[in-house]
């Protein structure tokens, strides 16, 4: 056993409002330079929805992340060194601009210099890469809360995998929001797929970051990284990424996305890891098994011969002390409510979701019966208007069983607490029929809804 | 385990010689040390100098709290503040409050939209320049020169919005500026200027700098609760308040939330979170909304209703209600609040109609039992159970002024308890007519239903409990009538089987929704919430759609308690110390009183969208009316509303009120003798009467803090031609012979240009300050002092300026001081001292309430009573006005607090302790005609002077409100304050962090002891009575022109049919020679702009599609052949919008939404249907006004500014939609 240290982060996407107050606040802070214009180190996509940079998850297409090879040894998808080493001059397998969007400005200035004139003076937007006139049709969110959605969301990668679980009917319609950042992985592919040796993750806090004076911008990484979280900055030619705010981190602040996010649906925490099982981890053949895999490495922060491994390993008192503390453990492993973001891309993502349960319950209504009664609660998952098949090809290799799980605990959260809420005694065969003690899902309850400051980061 | 192949391996392993670091067993990761310099340009692009407190005073709700980063003096970024006062160990925290919108906001500082230096039209300042030239330098004569020479006047108005601003410089523009509000006041009179500027809650200072000056000069500020369409006048119908609700952390403590019509993720961004956690403790969650908006996302429920149907949806809710927790089982909670809070129990005398059936009359009054006591006109009487004699409860208005109702007014029953019903085994009953306007196009419609009656003396009466079962069409047995059989019976309003036609929503799912809120609120004694927001609220008929939401959380005993009752989210922002805001503002510290406008109908007739409405004002009368509008234009009513002194009306007269006071000296009488006597004869008009005269435009209006051509002016296209006289795109036609109103003047030729000169204050360039005359540049919200409150959050804190205003921007407190200054130099010698005829509606919270008892419509024009000032018609006050000193009292505290201390909702505050602290706080001014006041010289003084004179924000004036208002309850009050009377919250406070300010006779609800705030918890807990008639909350309405159009109780009313009245297609109707399809043409609020930032903002709109869109179903754009992002246009009598559509299956079919206050300053093009710039939102659109919201002087229905007044609708109207060629133009 090698005790590690990694920074993780759990979104709740059940509280998730779609603000893009995140994806703002990190642009300001981050990437609002020559350069970064089309940069979102964070993004937040609508989903159903191609995501950003367009169907980046389309694998198959653009080859990013690890796979099993014909003897199970994994292997960068879009191939293995050797190859990459050969190709590394025509890297064919890279979204260009128009699959992020073409950045554009306005002529402002025209609004207060225009000369005396037959119309009203207006700011016609102007490309920010060819300084021309241009016709605006695509952004770094043009399908937002499904705009046009036949021409965008039937795109959706997930979506083809789910068949005709989906119709783009009135009557039908659901969304939810995915926030996404750079997954800080624990198998990074695009630290594996840098000819350079610029990618890095660190050791004391497993933070993936490029060395901006190593990188000469051969963009493998970008290729390599089935997420599509490493852009490219076109002025400097350096490759750029997500820092998972490390600067604030160091000083014990939260990042920039988790402190301004408004849906407080952000955690921040420490998690132990065995680095000796990652490899053993990302590669079990079934990709059902992988999110099990990847939450068996992470260790138990009060299990003693972890702490005693962690101490050998050099990791300080207080990281040990934090990691017991931390909401993210006790999110993905203890409540088990946290998945990660395709495991199938074998990287071992750092960046965990909680599914959106809602709405569960407005099918139950045809069935005239009050849908917040727990028996039919737990009836209605099967009939959630968001597809559970869809939330498992996000997260759980399309296994729909560790989601339904997820989204029981979740209904029966509320179900418990309505009684409580109502002044009426609680029901212990509640939280035991999601397998869980009272305590421990009323505990899971206040870290969900309270979401104190000092307990989400 | 190992990577990719043997070779690899092989490979790889020897990176164990080659490189130092060390490589894992599984060749997985090599480790090394050092090298980490690179990280280094990040921590420098993090690295800043100081961290500024502020927040966003557009017009936003959000009230956040932001850190506003500076890095070598350069604004760089901003990030929320997490330091709010936390609400206790079991809740959720208001950390971090904020948005997108607000988090891309310091974008404008150094943006190239910015407004850097002062602008003036080109033409317009080279014709002064030469004029000034002319006259020796003289700039009012210069002024006077251009503006009253026809030609020159045109030249300049013509040109407006068409570029050619040059730059001036701040001595030069102010100077004109000055130039014009001096030669107006002196040849139109002072109420021919007005200003313009919203919420004051956002930035109070920036808002009260140039309402100070305005008022001070006598011109009129103008409202915009109202105006936006966002004061629900059902508020002040049902409960006399203007609006009061929760703050967003009380949401969490309903059982049962209900959101209607308010997008709450995207309109209440900072709040939302509440709503997702409250879930997690079970609370139940039901959306209505037309569209599957951000909010459906949350919900259990989705009820997917059709736009403007929501009231029918709601009265079936009510009828289930009423039935099963009324009628079919007494629910002991629901009846005990009933009888104790609200009119239910209430007597009203019937009165017989023509056909001898009756219909709802006037509430039963001490006067009517024969009793001559004080006010007796104004005590309402119910009848006691336990003797079943008719009694006189305390607290109605009569108790509330006069010397017998001190100790009285109050809601304490005592002995008595009230009869709901007077429906009993063998009893009377009568048949009542009541009002239905449930068929398609809401033509008047009438049902007769059996009534239990009593005989009191010689009146025919009922109870309002009694008269709600019988509109909601509830059965009971031995009662006659067009009742309703069962839930399924689909022709009676007001069943579920009724609704669903109408709503789309099914029965069964309406009857269970209405049975779980009120099930969920029996339980928990009143947790039931509805959050309601603008999708219902911008209605014509909204206050009926409200009427039918608060009857839900009334009858359900949910007003008052936390967790429960109305959340009305819309654009209301409260401005917590309102008292010291309102002295500042209003210059109350001067002179009193200052002049206030209705601004829906001061555009109404100065854009002259009078004229075009080509249908009567009894188009809206009800079956059941009796003709009290027959033959009225709109216009007529507003005019009639303001000679009656209901509502205010300035311009008042067709003369100068300097000049008529002059006249009334001269003929040595009192002014409103004067008046009077000139009114009679003819010779005196109200300029209501004859809007199109020169004499009755306005001349000068000052815009800041605002979008008015851009964001909330309705019928822009209107506004383009008559107010400023520029191109403009209006299709629609004036009304012809017969259509036209009886009593206001028809100029043949209507008026182009009525405005000389608009002058807005802006940081950026909007749709406002491309058509303005003057462009002052502003500060920012991140280069000021200020204060900010919300309804939102029980919090005061404050901007500061991150940098001073770069280039030549100034803070709106300072620009105004410059204006008046400069105003001052050139009014010394030109108007001086003179005196000013203020004509003052009856107003709310005054003894005026009472001036019209049972609300007959008293007209003296028509001879029906005599014109009496105060009674009969507006009180006309004489001011006197030093126009030398206007500069000198713009910065300092004036002596009138001295005299008459401050009042807010009829409790007068004695602040001669606030006055000697802040001479001593902020300095006495030496010299001059403020010798020795209080300074209010800095933006920061004014800060402090809002602190110190407001309850809510110094404990010490709390606790002495709440006492003054003891004398007048009997009840105890003022321990709700005294925990904190000592506390004075200073500016310095709130620059610290936010601040929880203090429960104050100000509001109605109370934060003792850190409890969430929910409006009405002290009337229901400390039985303080509502501001109403009967003192309780009011389902019944008995003014004469409510009953007139059939709104005397909650009753359905369906959108306007705008092919009945202005021959536009109907919704879904395929127009094939344009190849349009008509759609209902709705502007909710815009996820990417509004209200913390705007349309332009880089960052927004790169996250959106980069301009104006149109939303629309993919149904529809079917129909036209319109792909996502096709160029389309969208054509209406009103005007021509361009924009690019959003093809979504989240948009039902034969509704469009263009999201509100997108601007034609972002990649419009030309429209094909005009060949000019395309519209904005509001060019689609025009004023509508309701007559019913222009009553005045009775009880609750009296005016007070913001508080009740006609709305600016406009969720009524219809569009065609087309796809346009795909090559656009500019």
């Amino acid at each position: 056993m090698k005790v590690m240290a990694q920074m993780a982060m759990v979104m709740n996407l059940d509280k998730c409002i779609g603000c893009h107050t995140c994806s703002v606040t990190c642009k300001q802070a981050w990437t609002n330079r020559t350069g970064t214009e089309y940069v979102w180190f964070n993004n937040v996509e609508t989903r159903p929805g191609q995501g950003y940079p367009r169907t980046y998850e389309d694998q198959e297409t653009w080859k990013g992340g690890w796979t099993l090879n014909q003897r199970g040894r994994l292997t960068l998808k879009a191939g293995g060194r050797l190859k990459k080493l050969l190709t590394i001059f025509s890297n064919p397998k890279m979204p260009s601009i128009n699959d992020y969007y073409e950045p554009w400005t306005y002529d402002y200035a025209n609004l207060t210099d225009a000369p005396a004139q037959e119309h009203t003076p207006v700011a016609r937007p102007k490309s920010l890469i060819s300084g021309k006139d241009m016709k605006i049709s695509w952004s770094s969110n043009w399908d937002d809360n499904l705009g046009g959605s036949a021409a965008t969301a039937e795109r959706d990668p997930v979506l083809k995998k789910v068949g005709d679980k989906v119709k783009f009917e009135f009557e039908q319609t659901f969304m939810f929001y995915l926030p996404r950042i750079c997954e800080h992985c624990l198998n990074p592919s695009c630290a594996a797929s840098c000819p350079s040796g610029a990618i890095y993750k660190r050791t004391e806090d497993g933070i993936v970051l490029v060395d901006q004076d190593r990188c000469r911008g051969w963009r493998m990484c970008i290729s390599g990284c089935p997420y599509k979280k490493v852009y490219f900055n076109h002025r400097t030619g350096k490759a750029e990424k997500c820092t998972f705010c490390f600067p604030r981190i160091e000083v014990g602040l939260p990042t920039v996305c988790s402190e301004t996010c408004v849906g407080r649906l952000r955690y921040l925490g420490l998690v132990l890891y065995d680095a000796d099982r990652v490899l053993e981890a990302a590669s079990v053949p079934d990709d059902h098994d992988l999110y099990e895999a990847q939450r068996s490495i992470l260790l138990d922060p009060n299990d003693p011969d972890v702490i005693r491994a962690a101490e050998r390993d050099g990791i300080p008192r207080d990281w040990i002390d934090a990691a017991q503390r931390s909401p993210v453990h006790a999110l993905i492993n203890k409540y088990q409510v946290a998945l990660p973001l395709h495991p199938e891309y074998r990287t071992m993502p750092m960046v965990w979701y909680i599914p959106p349960l809602s709405p569960v319950v407005d099918v139950v209504r045809e069935t005239g019966e009050d849908a917040e009664r727990r028996e039919n609660l737990f009836a209605a998952i099967d009939a959630l208007r968001i597809p559970i098949e869809y939330l498992a090809e996000l997260f759980t290799a399309g296994d729909v069983a560790p989601v339904d799980r997820v989204l029981r605990k979740l209904a029966a959260m509320r179900s418990y607490m309505r009684d409580i809420n109502m002044g009426r005694d609680p029901d212990s065969a509640i939280p035991a029929a999601v397998g869980m003690g009272e305590e421990d899902l009323y505990d899971m309850y206040r870290l969900l809804a309270l979401a104190k400051y000092d307990e989400r980061y | 385990m190992s990577l990719d192949n043997e070779l690899t391996e092989a490979l790889v392993r020897t990176r164990r010689f080659f490189t130092r670091g060390t490589v894992s067993d599984d060749l997985r990761t090599l480790t090394k040390q050092g090298g980490r310099q690179a990280d280094d340009f990040y921590r420098d692009r993090w690295s800043h100098d100081k961290v500024v407190r502020s927040t966003h005073g557009v017009n936003c709700t959000g009230s956040c709290s932001w850190k506003v980063y500076v890095k070598d003096g350069i604004i760089t970024w901003e990030t929320q503040q997490t330091d709010y006062p936390s609400v206790g160990p079991d809740k959720p925290e208001y950390e971090p409050r904020g948005c997108p919108r607000g988090a891309a906001f310091s974008w404008y500082t150094y943006s190239p939209t910015r407004v850097r230096y002062p602008y003036v039209r080109g033409v317009l300042l080279q014709m002064y320049r030469e004029a000034k030239s002319q006259y020796g330098g003289d700039p009012v004569k210069a002024w006077a020169h251009v503006v009253d020479n026809p030609q020159r006047a045109k030249a300049y108005k013509s040109a407006r919005g068409k570029g050619g601003l040059v730059r001036a410089t701040w001595e030069e523009a102010t100077e004109l500026v000055a130039a014009a509000y001096v030669h107006t006041i002196q040849k139109w009179g002072p109420d021919r200027v007005a200003g313009f500027s919203p919420i004051p809650a956002m930035s109070m200072v920036s808002h009260a700098s140039g309402a100070r000056f305005t008022s001070l000069i006598g011109g009129s500020m103008l409202s915009f609760y109202d105006w936006y369409a966002d004061l629900p006048v059902a508020s002040p119908q049902m409960f006399g308040d203007q609006t009061d609700v929760p703050e967003s952390g009380d949401w969490w403590d309903a059982g049962y939330l209900m959101m209607w019509g308010s997008n709450v993720p995207v309109t209440r961004t900072p709040d939302a979170h509440w709503m997702t956690e409250a879930r997690y403790r079970g609370q139940k969650v039901v959306v209505v909304s037309p569209d599957y908006a951000d909010n459906v996302k949350f919900a259990d429920e989705w009820l997917a209703v059709r736009p403007g149907t929501d009231g029918a949806l709601a009265m079936a809710m009510g009828h289930v209600i009423l039935k099963e927790f009324f009628v079919d089982r007494e629910t002991p909670y629901f009846r005990d609040y009933t009888k104790k809070y609200t009119d239910l129990p209430y007597l009203v005398a019937l009165e017989p109609t023509d056909g001898g059936a009756y219909r709802a009359g006037k509430f039963l009054t001490a006067a009517d039992l024969g009793q001559d006591e004080e006010n007796a006109h104004f005590k309402t009487v119910l009848l006691d159970s336990v003797t079943d004699q008719p009694v006189v409860p305390n607290g109605s208005l009569g108790h509330r002024f006069g010397g017998s109702g001190a100790g009285r007014w109050n809601l304490d029953l005592g002995e008595v308890d009230p009869r709901l019903t007077l429906h009993e085994p063998g009893g009377a009953s009568v048949a009542v007519e009541l009002p239905r306007f449930d068929t398609v196009d809401g033509a008047p419609g009438s049902v007769s239903r059996g009534v239990p009656v009593r005989r009191i003396g010689e009146h025919l009466v009922a109870t309002v409990f009694d008269l709600m079962l019988a509109q909601y069409g509830v059965a009971r047995d031995g009662l006659e009538g067009d009742y309703a059989t069962s839930y399924d019976d689909a022709t009676a309003p007001y069943t579920p089987a009724w609704q669903e036609p109408i709503t789309g929503v099914p029965a069964a799912a309406a009857a269970r929704i209405a049975r779980e809120f009120a099930a969920n609120a029996e339980e928990s004694r009143g947790r039931s919430m509805i959050l309601m927001g603008a999708g219902t609220n911008h209605w014509f008929h909204s206050d009926t759609i409200y009427r039918g939401f608060l009857a839900l959380t009334t009858l359900t005993g949910c007003q008052g308690v936390n967790g429960g009752g109305w959340a009305h989210y819309v654009g209301q922002e409260k401005c917590r110390p309102i008292t010291g805001w309102a002295q500042l503002a209003f210059g109350l510290d001067w002179a009193r009183p200052p002049r206030q406008m209705i601004h829906t109908a001061y555009w109404y007739l100065h854009t002259d969208q009078f004229r075009y409405d080509t249908f009567s004002a009894d188009t809206v009368s009800a079956a059941t009316g009796s003709g009290l509008l027959a033959g009225l234009s709109t216009a007529d009513v507003i005019a009639k509303s303001a000679r009656m002194g209901w509502m205010p009306s300035y311009p008042t007269f067709n003369r100068n009120p300097l000049d008529l006071a002059d006249d009334a000296a001269a003929t040595g009488r009192p002014v409103g003798e004067h008046v009077v006597d000139q009114l009679q004869s003819g010779e005196l008009r109200f300029a209501a009467e004859d809007p199109d005269s020169p004499e009755n435009f306005p001349r000068v209006l000052a815009v800041w803090r605002a979008n008015l051509l851009g964001s909330s002016g309705k019928g822009n296209e209107y506004f383009l031609k008559h107010l400023l006289g520029t191109d403009n795109s209006l299709r629609a036609t004036e009304a012809g012979e017969g259509q036209r109103p009886r009593d206001v003047e028809w100029h043949e030729q209507a008026p182009e240009g009525k405005l000389d000169l608009l002058l807005t204050l802006d940081f950026r360039q909007t749709s406002t300050t491309l058509f303005s005359d003057v462009v002052l540049p502003a500060a920012t919200w991140y280069e000021k002092h200020d204060l900010n409150t919300t309804d939102m959050h029980p919090f005061v804190h404050s901007f500061n300026p991150a940098i001073a205003p770069p280039w030549q921007t100034r803070t709106d407190w300072d620009a105004w001081q410059t204006i008046a200054e400069k105003f001052s130099e050139l009014a010394a010698t030109r108007l001086g001292t003179r005196r000013d005829v203020v004509a003052v509606p009856l107003l709310h919270d005054t003894p005026d309430a009472m001036a019209n008892p049972h609300g007959v419509v008293r007209d003296w024009k028509a001879g029906e009573c005599e014109p009496v000032p105060g009674a009969t018609m507006p009180k006309l006050v004489e001011v006197e006005r030093d126009y030398a000193a206007v500069g000198a009292r713009m910065q300092a505290l004036g002596p009138v607090l001295d005299k008459l201390g401050t009042t807010t909702k009829g409790v007068t505050y004695d602040v001669s302790a606030s006055i000697d602290y802040l001479r001593h706080k902020n300095g006495a001014i030496r010299g001059g005609p403020a010798d020795g006041r209080p300074s209010l010289k800095r933006d920061v003084h004014a800060c402090e002077a809002i602190l110190a004179l407001s309850g809510t924000t110094n404990g010490h004036l709390a606790t002495q409100g709440f006492k003054t208002l003891e004398k007048r309850t009997g009840t105890l009050l003022h321990d709700l304050a005294a925990e904190h009377e000592g506390k004075q919250i200073t500016f310095a406070d709130t620059q610290a962090a936010p601040v929880p300010v203090i429960t104050s006779p100000e509001w109605s609800g109370s934060e003792t002891g850190g409890r969430r705030y929910s409006p009405f918890t002290i009337n229901v807990e400390r039985l303080k009575p509502w501001h109403t008639l009967t003192g309780r909350q009011h389902f019944f309405l008995d003014h004469d022109w409510m009953a007139e159009l059939g709104e005397g109780l909650p009753v359905y009313r369906p959108p306007l049919n705008m092919a009945a009245l202005f021959a536009e297609p109907s919704v879904g109707d395929l127009q094939e020679a344009v190849g349009g399809v008509t759609v209902r043409y709705l502007t909710p609020h815009n996820k990417w702009s509004i209200h913390s930032e705007y349309q332009d903002n880089l960052f927004m709109l790169s996250l959106s599609r980069g301009g104006q869109t149109i939303w629309m179903s993919d149904r529809d754009a079917a129909k036209i052949g319109v792909a996502d992002n096709d160029w389309i246009e969208a054509v209406n009598r009103n005007g021509v919008v361009v924009a690019r559509a959003i093809v979504s299956h989240r948009m039902p079919e034969g509704t469009v939404y263009m999201h509100h206050a997108q601007d034609r300053l972002i990649d419009v093009p030309l429209a094909e249907a005009s060949g000019k710039r395309g519209g904005i939102h509001n060019s689609l659109t025009r004023i509508l006004i309701k007559p019913s919201h222009v009553i005045g002087g009775y009880a609750q229905l009296s005016f007070a500014f913001n508080y009740l007044g006609p709305t600016g609708n406009q969720r009524d109207e219809v569009t065609v939609i087309r796809r346009r060629s795909q090559e656009v133009t500019y």
